[in-house]
């Protein structure tokens, strides 16, 4: 685990008063797509419409009062139940209102999202946050691979948002991104911020190997350890950048413990990757 | 209407609509916080010949600044939303950046917004970085000390300008502590400037001249060297006067500043409180003394 905690993001007494709940029937090795769990779908529809909203099963298409067991309506607030691991595409292109899932969650969780917030009490899939464009995800446990990635084929990902991931995340976090913020409170695997256009990562735990790799602009902050860099990018100084105060002051904000030793600390700045346009950067944090 | 003695004049204040800007100046330490808000707000104290009428609010404690750094506030006030685009491009750019450790926040919520932070990125000569975070964009200028931090844009509203006090005096020296007396207490209500040195005028002017080329001249009714030669308004005993003009986000704010003020000049050696108007002919506000001191 890294050097940023997290005291609790979501509160009971946050909760809206009116809820619907979605209890998976039964536990399955065969994928679920449920695009349809989305507050937009939710909020304006009777209990009998929310279960007749459609789902893929594998390559079914069912009901979704089929496979998971609902309870209110005419609601924004989602709580999800059950084991949700091969439920994908959660919160896919939600504008609004608020997204619980009470353990772990499949891939592509919150894709292309705009608003809203979604908060997994568990671990999240791969994919998570592909394409956002607003809102917020917060992971407690660990995300896959990809979180907050450009799809394949896609020349640009995430554009605007907050991802938080309490724990570890997996390779190539942020790849493509355009704009927002993804905070990794553990460990990130390989290729964090591979041809990330714009943007900021940061990174309490370790850093991964290749870091950066083609990035054209963006930042990616690394505030402990951090695996070998690219030769590609270049030492410039050692300083205290004030944005930074303000991004770790606003994570404080969100409930995470900073020290200040972070806000008030020394980074070293490198600029890269010069294999691409170069005005990417790595911030290390230099303990001297 | 007397307070400790001091008459409270039955006349009012004028004041005009003006636009306001907040900023927030942070730094490392208070000392080039405060340097750069009182660079910032210099040559800003009317804007018949300035441009700007400007002056610090108050100072904030590191843990209420965005960037957890000591703080400055400071309001500018100009007469519309273009002349206030130039003002903060040059102040914000010839006193802010210039000055070390400095970073630039709005300070004012508000739908009508400027874009500073966004045409000052230019000076970073392809270099600068734009950073995004809960829907505020910041620019990343690179600077030789190491880099200025500025936000794109900065919120405007329509706020007041002109409020208004005399103090008569028996003396400079009592009329002078009465002024500082009162600019004291005035400093802790906010949303308000005194634009003038020290928050003092002792040059009020008058909006006419006999000489064509000159808008203002000074306020010969008050001078009290040429009472005799002018249409004077100083009663027997006065021989010394001065103002305070108070520039304000809204009238509460005016008036609140204007009542504690006015209570602090009421001191021995002061004769009488006026405030200075067109006979209501040119401002939009008018801030009768009497009920204003309640």
């Amino acid at each position: 685990m890294g050097c940023i905690s997290c005291a609790g993001l979501m509160k009971e007494d946050e909760l809206a008063e009116s809820v619907v709940t979605l209890r998976l029937r039964e536990p399955t090795t065969i994928p679920i797509e449920a695009d349809s769990i989305c507050p937009d779908n939710f909020a304006n529809r009777s209990r009998g419409e929310i279960e007749a909203l459609p789902v893929f099963y594998g390559r079914r298409k069912m009901k979704l009062g089929e496979l998971f067991e609902v309870e209110g309506e005419k609601s924004d607030t989602i709580i999800l139940q059950g084991d949700l691991r091969q439920v994908k595409k959660i919160g896919q292109r939600m504008t609004r209102g608020r997204i619980t899932v009470q353990g772990d969650v499949g891939m592509h969780l919150g894709a292309y999202m705009r608003g809203g917030e979604i908060v997994v009490e568990g671990n999240a899939g791969d994919w998570a946050g592909a394409h956002m464009q607003g809102g917020r995800i917060w992971i407690r446990g660990n995300a896959g691979h990809l979180l907050g990635a450009a799809y394949r084929g896609e020349k640009r990902g995430v554009n605007r948002g907050v991802i938080v991931v309490e724990g570890n995340a997996g390779r190539e976090v942020g790849a493509q991104m355009r704009r927002g913020l993804i905070v990794v409170l553990g460990d990130v695997g390989e290729f964090a911020g591979a041809k990330m256009i714009a943007g900021t990562i940061l990174v309490s735990g370790r850093l991964g190997a290749r870091a950066g790799a083609g990035m054209k602009r963006g930042t990616i902050v690394a505030l402990a350890d951090h695996d070998e860099l690219l030769p590609t990018f270049r030492y410039e100084c050692r300083y205290q950048p004030v944005f930074l105060r303000y991004y770790l002051l606003r994570l404080r904000e969100w409930g995470m413990t900073v020290g200040d030793e972070y806000v008030n600390g020394f980074y070293r700045r490198y600029h890269g990757d010069i294999t691409a346009l170069g005005k990417g950067e790595l911030l290390i944090y230099d303990q001297r | 209407m007397y307070i400790n003695g001091v008459e409270i004049e039955d006349t009012f204040a004028e004041a005009f609509k003006m636009r306001a800007a907040r900023l927030i100046i942070t730094a490392a330490n208070e000392k080039w916080a405060l340097t750069a808000a009182q660079v910032a707000t210099g040559f800003a104290t009317s804007v018949i010949a300035c441009g700007a009428e400007a002056g610090i609010e108050g100072t904030i404690s590191a843990n209420e600044t965005p960037d957890g750094r000591p703080g400055v506030s400071i309001l500018v006030f100009t007469m519309g939303p273009k002349a206030m685009e130039d003002q903060l491009m040059r102040r914000v750019g010839q006193c802010i950046m210039t000055c070390p450790t400095t970073a630039c926040f709005n300070g004012l919520e508000s739908e009508e917004k400027l874009k500073i932070g966004g045409s000052l990125r230019y000076f970073g000569d392809g270099f600068q970085i734009s950073k995004l975070i809960g829907g505020r964009r910041f620019w990343r200028i690179p600077v030789m000390e190491s880099e200025f931090l500025v936000e794109e844009s900065f919120g405007i509203k329509k706020a007041i300008g002109g409020g208004n006090f005399l103090i008569l005096g028996e003396s400079q020296q009592a009329t002078l502590e009465a002024a500082e007396r009162a600019v004291e207490a005035m400093r802790e209500v906010r949303g308000v400037v005194m634009p003038f040195p020290g928050g003092i005028v002792r040059s009020g002017s008058k909006t006419t001249s006999r000489y064509k080329f000159l808008r203002a001249s000074t306020n010969t009714a008050y001078c009290p060297t040429i009472r005799r030669q002018t249409e004077s308004a100083l009663p027997e005993g006065v021989n010394s006067v001065l103002e305070i003009v108070i520039d304000g986000l809204n009238e509460w704010a005016i008036r609140e500043a204007m009542r504690v003020g006015i209570r602090a000049a009421c001191r021995p050696g002061v004769v009488r409180i006026s405030a200075g108007n067109y006979g209501g002919t040119l401002g939009q506000y008018q801030f009768h003394l009497r009920e204003v001191v309640g």
